[in-house]
């Protein structure tokens, strides 16, 4: 049962961690184009080198 | 439209006002934002970034698939006619929007806002329910209580946080002196967590919480999708709005300049070019044209206009350029004032309460008296335990909670409406697609809807070659839409053109040239020395000294008209035709889509009247039409629908814009409406059932956490996979 100081905090910081990482995407407004952005992956356009 | 947002009405939200719009129009706006009605795919974002980009002054293109919209920064030589023009050369349908008003910074922040508190509780919940997990599996004494204790340290932060939309509303309704539905969610929640504190202070063996937590949760996703699609209904609102850049060229002290339409005054002279639409009622002062009515009266023949002839906002010019003196333009001009119809007419459809309103007006209540009455019941039984009653009080309130009733219809809405906005549908009003399943009649309008308002010519072939070639000779000289559609008709049928001379368009009559020494003439009837015709016709003169050949022509269907027609009628419903044109073309339309009942020569009142007499007899009206003489049919009617095509007035008065050119989606979204409601109703009664079962639990007494968060996410997760079975 001792393992629980070490597993709670740890276990709290991953979720944490992903928390931080959604609201992160959040404010870059990843969440603007959802359907554009799963396009946009199937494009070939910039696949040689990288847009200018 | 959720059932714990009952006192907004949506129409309201959807609907920018009339000063709202002016007052976004007056802004400065910057960059170019087009809508791509017909983008889908990755190639289309290709193909369109990298023709914007071709195009001289243009800095960055950037396709927003969601909303189908490109943002374009570009310099002032590429103007907005030119970037829809090279977009419509590779096969994507444009328009201009007016982007300053295209405010969506407001309600942008409010998304995130309540996403970024969906976030939190998501988080929440699944580190509690974890915790949860060793309490259930029996955890006891030291463990428990410390389990139950990290579960406080991060539930209780959180309810403060995400809870705030449901705190703020109930507060705001409590002092209305109303019970919404957010007064039972804000009550349990505290009540709850309130309870579940003591309990961890006391040492107890139940906190409820995980209940609290994903109570949170659920009813926070309900919020944020019934939110996305009011958005999404506002910003097509907004995008409609913006649809019809209003600019009219001022003919000033120094020159001619183009200033938007609010800025004139009644007086001032504006210059109208051929093809480009009245933007003011007006008095003619110099030129001669023909004006095409059609919109406002939905009658297809062209009328002649010179000096001294009144127009009125709306018509379209048609063949010579023409200065008029402004008489009333913007709020003044006679488009407004039809939009005062539509006013009264808009009124008495508000009266409409939506399937949720209806539930909730008995729901709200009844959770309240059993909450209260399970509260005095076990005070009562236990003697005074005043513990054990609060502790059963606030179960019965979270399982009574709304949470799958609050994801029942937004989630199913969401569902419905992306999937016609695929298909080309928008839908402006939360309430549209309920009242569309209702529909037993379908009322369409010939010109411009049932028909896409562009004659071409017919029998061609009954004419002599000779005539042909001459004809074609003299309409390739002219950009009059009769001529344009003649001469490429006739190009389609491999008809050379004659050698003419001197070639010239006589501006308001036609076009005139010498043909092997003779005068040649294509145009008006009067003009041509022909007798006019009952229809829509150029008249050539081959100056043979015969009477001059009529060159008739009819309006195009609208693709997917005829299948439209045939499968609202095989799902059982009756198709009428009113028109204000007259009555040949319009039973021959009639006939042709097998369309029984039809009406022609229908003043706009008439249309309204009728529409009004079918609703009286009991029937629901869906009114399909896109002209101004539609517009108070439009509104008057159950449920209506008019093209993108349509006026502006149109668009605002009716519930759902059709954004492409077929008319077929709205057989399939009549289909879909019905199935929507039946899907909304299979929610309403799940959700029901599980509080059958579960309430009787709670009220016993029996209830454990553990009951209360299966009850409650196992009824919001069947709820929303129900409604994304909607195909």
């Amino acid at each position: 049962m001792e393992m629980l100081v070490y597993l709670i905090p740890a276990s709290l910081f991953l979720g944490g961690v992903g928390l931080l990482a959604f609201l992160w995407a959040l404010r870059s407004r990843q969440f603007e184009d959802p359907e554009g952005d799963g396009q946009r992956f199937l494009s070939d356009d910039w696949d040689k080198r990288p847009k200018p | 439209m959720s059932a714990s947002s009952l006192s907004a009405c949506p129409a309201c939200v959807a609907a920018p006002s009339a000063e709202a719009i002016a007052g976004a129009r007056a802004e400065k706006a910057s960059g170019i934002v087009l809508s791509l009605p017909t983008a889908h795919c990755a190639a289309c974002i290709s193909d369109v970034e990298r023709e914007l980009m071709r195009v001289p002054g243009v800095r960055s293109a950037r396709v927003n698939l969601t909303l189908k919209r490109v943002s374009v920064e570009a310099g002032p030589e590429a103007t907005p006619a030119l970037l829809v023009e090279r977009l419509g050369r590779i096969g994507y349908e444009a328009h201009e929007l007016d982007p300053g008003l295209l405010s969506v910074t407001e309600t942008d922040r409010r998304g995130r806002d309540l996403l970024m508190r969906l976030g939190v509780a998501g988080f929440a919940m699944m580190n509690v329910m974890l915790l949860s997990v060793a309490v259930w599996s029996g955890a006891e004494a030291a463990t428990r209580d410390l389990f139950h204790w990290i579960s406080a340290a991060i539930a209780l932060p959180t309810l403060v946080f995400a809870g705030q939309p449901f705190f703020s509303s109930a507060w705001a309704s409590l002092k209305a002196r109303r019970l919404g539905m957010d007064v039972p969610i804000s009550l349990a929640l505290i009540l709850s967590s309130a309870i579940s504190l003591y309990e961890t202070i006391e040492g107890g063996e139940h906190a409820y919480f995980d209940a609290a937590v994903s109570l949170c949760f659920f009813l926070l996703a309900g919020r944020y999708l019934d939110y996305r699609s009011r958005a999404a209904a506002r910003s097509a609102a907004e995008e409609l709005a913006a649809l019809e850049v209003p600019r009219a060229v001022r003919i000033g002290a120094d020159g001619d300049e183009t200033v938007a339409i609010a800025d004139l005054r009644a007086g001032e002279l504006v210059r109208v070019k051929p093809g480009a639409r009245m933007p003011v009622d007006g008095i003619v002062t110099e030129g001669a044209s023909e004006i095409d009515r059609s919109l406002l009266t939905g009658e297809t023949l062209p009328v002649r206009v010179s000096h001294g002839t009144a127009v009125s906002a709306g018509e379209v010019n048609l063949t010579g350029p023409l200065v008029v003196r402004v008489t009333a333009a913007g709020k003044d001009s006679s488009l407004h004032r039809m939009a005062d119809l539509v006013a009264v007419a808009e009124s008495a459809r508000n009266r409409y309460t939506s399937l949720a309103d209806r539930m909730a007006r008995g729901y709200s209540p009844s959770v309240h008296i059993l909450a209260l009455a399970s509260f005095i019941g076990w005070m009562i039984q236990s003697g005074g335990d005043v513990r054990l009653a609060v502790n059963v009080a606030s179960a019965v309130l979270i399982i009574t909670c709304p949470c799958a009733l609050a994801l029942a219809v937004p989630a199913v809405v969401t569902a419905a409406s992306g999937r016609l906005f695929r298909r080309g549908l928008l839908i402006k009003d939360g309430t549209a697609l309920e009242r569309l399943a209702e529909v037993d009649t379908v009322v369409f309008d010939k010109t411009g809807t049932l028909t896409m308002g562009t004659p071409r010519p017919v029998a061609l072939e009954q004419h002599a070659e000779a005539d042909l070639r001459l004809a074609a000779a003299l309409a390739s000289g002219s950009a009059h839409p009769l001529s344009a559609s003649l001469s490429s008709a006739l190009a389609e049928l491999g008809i050379a053109a004659a050698e003419v001379a001197d070639l010239r368009e006589v501006p308001g009559e036609g076009m005139e040239a010498t043909f092997a020494g003779r005068r040649v003439r294509l145009g008006r009837a009067d003009w041509t020395g022909a007798e006019a015709r009952d229809a829509t016709a150029t008249y050539l003169d081959a100056g043979d000294g015969k009477p001059a050949r009529a060159f008739v022509f009819a309006d195009r269907l609208r693709p997917g008209a005829a299948a439209a027609v045939a499968a609202l009628k095989a799902g059982g419903k009756r198709v009428v035709l009113l028109s204000g044109d007259s009555a040949a073309p319009v039973e021959d339309m009639a006939r042709t889509l097998g369309i029984e009942e039809w009406r022609a020569m229908v003043r706009p009142e008439e249309k309204a009247a009728h529409v009004a007499a079918l609703t009286a007899a009991g029937a629901r009206v869906l009114m399909v039409g896109d002209g101004l003489n539609d517009t108070a049919a439009l509104a008057g009617a159950h449920v209506s629908i008019s093209p993108a095509s349509a006026l502006d007035a149109a668009r605002v008065a009716s519930d759902i814009v059709l954004l492409g050119q077929d008319l077929l989606p709205i057989a399939d979204a009549a289909r879909l409406a019905v199935t929507a409601r039946r899907r909304i109703k299979q929610n309403f009664a799940l959700s029901l059932a599980y509080n059958v079962v579960a309430v009787p639990i709670a009220l016993a007494g029996l209830a454990t956490p553990l009951i209360a968060a299966l009850a409650m996410s196992t009824s919001s997760i069947t709820v929303s996979l129900n409604a994304l079975r909607l195909r």
